[in-house]
């Protein structure tokens, strides 16, 4: 049984795998790769500048101010939907008819196409026609999304909230069924309140797919685009441009492909490191 | 404290029951005296652990009521009956320390911290989980987490009673000897009412006073090992307690005299006759046959040897009749004749003992 096989021609059984792992994924990472240390002039000219485009976008005041936007904007989200998600599932009932028209009422902002979100919520919140709009100015408050940057800002993050909580009730949802009957008979048995159960039982057991939650909802979030672009288009001024309207910005309405570049694989690696750390602080705590 | 008991009982998981099989208990009427240290045996899916649930108070009854003493407490939920409960599989708080687990149902009592300081050491020390009284309760083994469930179970002073549902499935065997004769030692020092659920006779009949055995959703018969030994009132009883079981053989009546094949059987079986109609059977136990000059013809088929005794397996006719051969004793070879010890044979009219049958 030591004894390794090695045949010459095995390798070529996992070439299929090396392909589309490097067509979808290492050649256009590459590409961005290529773009990033030169400059173009179009006409496949190419002239190498080095790190220069990543130290011209490290010390760029609008790339800086995007990233806070970003950092600032995932972290509402995470501090909304997180706890609101869990909150939902836990008062959802566990068993009966009811069960299955919660799920589906639940899914159903996760059915809905990201620019359609954008254009429903732009519809509802305008200040002269929109539901929300009406209501809020007629209620006194002095609301217009398309001017007011604290405006744009509470609905950019209303629609996000109502766009994702569902997916954080789903997870929680599926850690609660999870947990085993008699865990819930221990508890009554013991006395238990039902702030106890929660605190003892239940929180504890749906920690893993919490952790799993939160990652979703930071990696997505730290991605939006479609929904904020219909919406305010990053306005009003840049108060709502996150990192990859702004990036999009800058590679196709600039079309300052080098610059674009660097921000992408910045962009790219702040998402990786974040992920990581979340990961191993997660699963360190597991562990103890 | 005070004796529980079970009036008119039955219960069903279906929203609708109807014929027997709808129903997960049925008839269940026992009473349970303050103190005692009952068994309820049975094999898996007899409605053992529905019955404790109903006793706990975890599931309300479909039909009859639950009365601890005189008092009806059939709608009282389980945190209000003073039960405790131990379950099969091990159930811990994860986030907690060993200490806060066995803490947890003084605390949520209202008890004093100094008073359960105290109750914590001793369940602790009980159950040999001193040392580990301040480690995370979640890393520990099952054997571990189990003792933490059997301990919440056991610190709390004056319950009206202590259930375990199979409590010993996960621990080792080794452990387990130990374990249960420990909770058989605890019933003597605390006096609370313990029932113990359990799927193995051993288990029941070394802890228990009072064996309660269930079958199919109602209990068949209550009794004492002894009794349960030598006078089975199911032919349920008969073979799932004792090793091996009791034989169970065919059995013609003619001029109110039970036959085997062409053998006359003196039973301690009276008034046959209400047998009528019923398909009969002659029910004699392996330690209470032995070889003699007269009696039954058979052959001898297997010898086999289990240490402290032998199984003897013979035949008459197409009938198999197992007995038992203490060591030392000898086996004739070939063909020789049995004898039944009357006084334990009984005649079985549709599984229930003629004569005998539940009121």
């Amino acid at each position: 049984m030591s004894q390794k096989i090695a045949h010459p021609k095995a390798w070529l059984f996992v070439l299929p795998v090396v392909l589309l792992v490097a067509f979808n994924a290492i050649i256009p990472l590459m590409t961005v790769v290529n773009y990033s240390v030169q400059e173009t002039f179009g006409n496949n000219l190419f002239f190498w500048e080095g790190v220069r485009w990543f130290q011209d976008v490290l010390r760029s005041e609008r790339y800086q101010a995007s990233l806070m936007r970003q950092l600032t904007f995932t972290g509402i989200i995470l501090l909304i939907e997180i706890p609101l998600g869990v909150a939902i599932a836990l008062s959802m009932p566990r068993k009966g008819p009811w069960v299955s028209v919660c799920l589906v009422l639940m899914a159903l902002p996760l059915l809905i196409p990201w620019n359609v979100v954008g254009a429903m919520w732009n519809i509802f919140s305008l200040p002269d026609i929109g539901l929300l709009g009406r209501t809020l100015n007629g209620l006194g408050f002095d609301y217009d999304y398309t001017q007011g940057p604290l405006a744009a800002w509470f609905t950019v993050i209303l629609m996000d909230v109502w766009h994702w909580t569902s997916l954080v009730v789903l997870l929680a949802y599926a850690g609660l069924s999870s947990i085993p009957q008699p865990y819930y008979h221990a508890a009554k048995i013991d006395g238990a309140s039902t702030w106890a159960i929660i605190r003892y039982i239940e929180l504890p057991k749906m920690k893993r797919v919490l952790a799993i939650a939160i990652l979703l909802r930071f990696m997505d979030s730290f991605m939006i685009y479609t929904e904020p672009f219909v919406l305010t288009g990053g306005g009003p001024g840049n108060t709502t441009t996150f990192l990859s309207i702004d990036l999009v910005k800058v590679a196709l309405g600039q079309f300052d492909l080098g610059p674009a570049a660097a921000m992408s694989l910045i962009y790219f690696l702040i998402i990786l490191l974040l992920s990581w750390l979340f990961y191993t602080l997660i699963m360190r705590n597991e562990q103890q | 404290m005070s004796k529980i008991s079970l009036k008119a009982m039955k219960h069903s998981y279906l929203a609708e029951p109807g014929e027997d099989a709808d129903w997960a208990l049925r008839d269940i009427d026992i009473e349970w005296s303050d103190g005692g240290a009952y068994a309820l045996l049975g094999p898996s899916g007899c409605g053992k652990t529905t019955l404790l649930n109903i006793i706990s108070g975890l599931l309300r009854p479909t039909r009859g009521k639950v009365l601890f003493g005189d008092e009806d407490v059939t709608e009282v939920g389980p945190e209000r009956r003073n039960i405790a409960q131990v379950f099969q599989f091990p159930v811990v708080y994860d986030t907690m320390t060993v200490y806060d687990n066995l803490a947890f149902p003084l605390r949520n009592r209202g008890f004093a911290e100094p008073d359960i300081e105290i109750r914590v050491r001793q369940t602790a020390q009980m159950l040999d989980l001193e040392e580990r009284l301040f480690t995370k309760a979640a890393g520990l083994t099952a054997d571990a987490k189990q003792k933490i469930s059997l301990g919440r179970g056991l610190i709390r002073p004056d319950v009206n009673a202590i259930l375990f549902d199979e409590p010993l499935t996960v621990i080792d065997p080794h452990l387990k000897w130990v374990l249960r004769s420990k909770l058989k030692e605890l019933h003597r020092q605390i006096g609370s009412t313990m029932i113990y659920v359990t799927h193995d006779q051993t288990e029941a009949l070394t802890f228990a006073d009072q064996v309660v055995v269930m079958h199919d959703g109602t209990v068949v018969q209550s009794g004492t090992p002894i009794e349960l030994f030598e006078a089975p009132r199911h032919t349920f009883v008969g073979h799932f307690i004792g090793s091996p079981g009791m034989n169970l053989l065919p059995c013609q009546v003619k001029n109110g005299v039970p036959y085997f094949f062409k053998n006359k059987i003196k039973t301690v079986s009276k008034s046959l006759a209400s047998a009528k109609g019923a398909s009969l059977q002659i029910g004699v136990r392996p330690e209470f046959i032995a070889f003699s000059e007269k009696g039954i013809p058979v052959q001898i088929v297997k010898v086999s040897d289990t240490g402290r005794y032998r199984i003897v397996e013979t035949r008459h006719e197409d009938t198999m009749i197992k007995l038992l051969a203490m060591e030392g004793q000898e086996i004739p070879q070939g063909g020789a004749h049995i004898q039944f010890d009357p006084a334990f044979t009984r005649i079985y009219a549709d599984g229930w003992a003629v004569g005998e049958e539940r009121a």
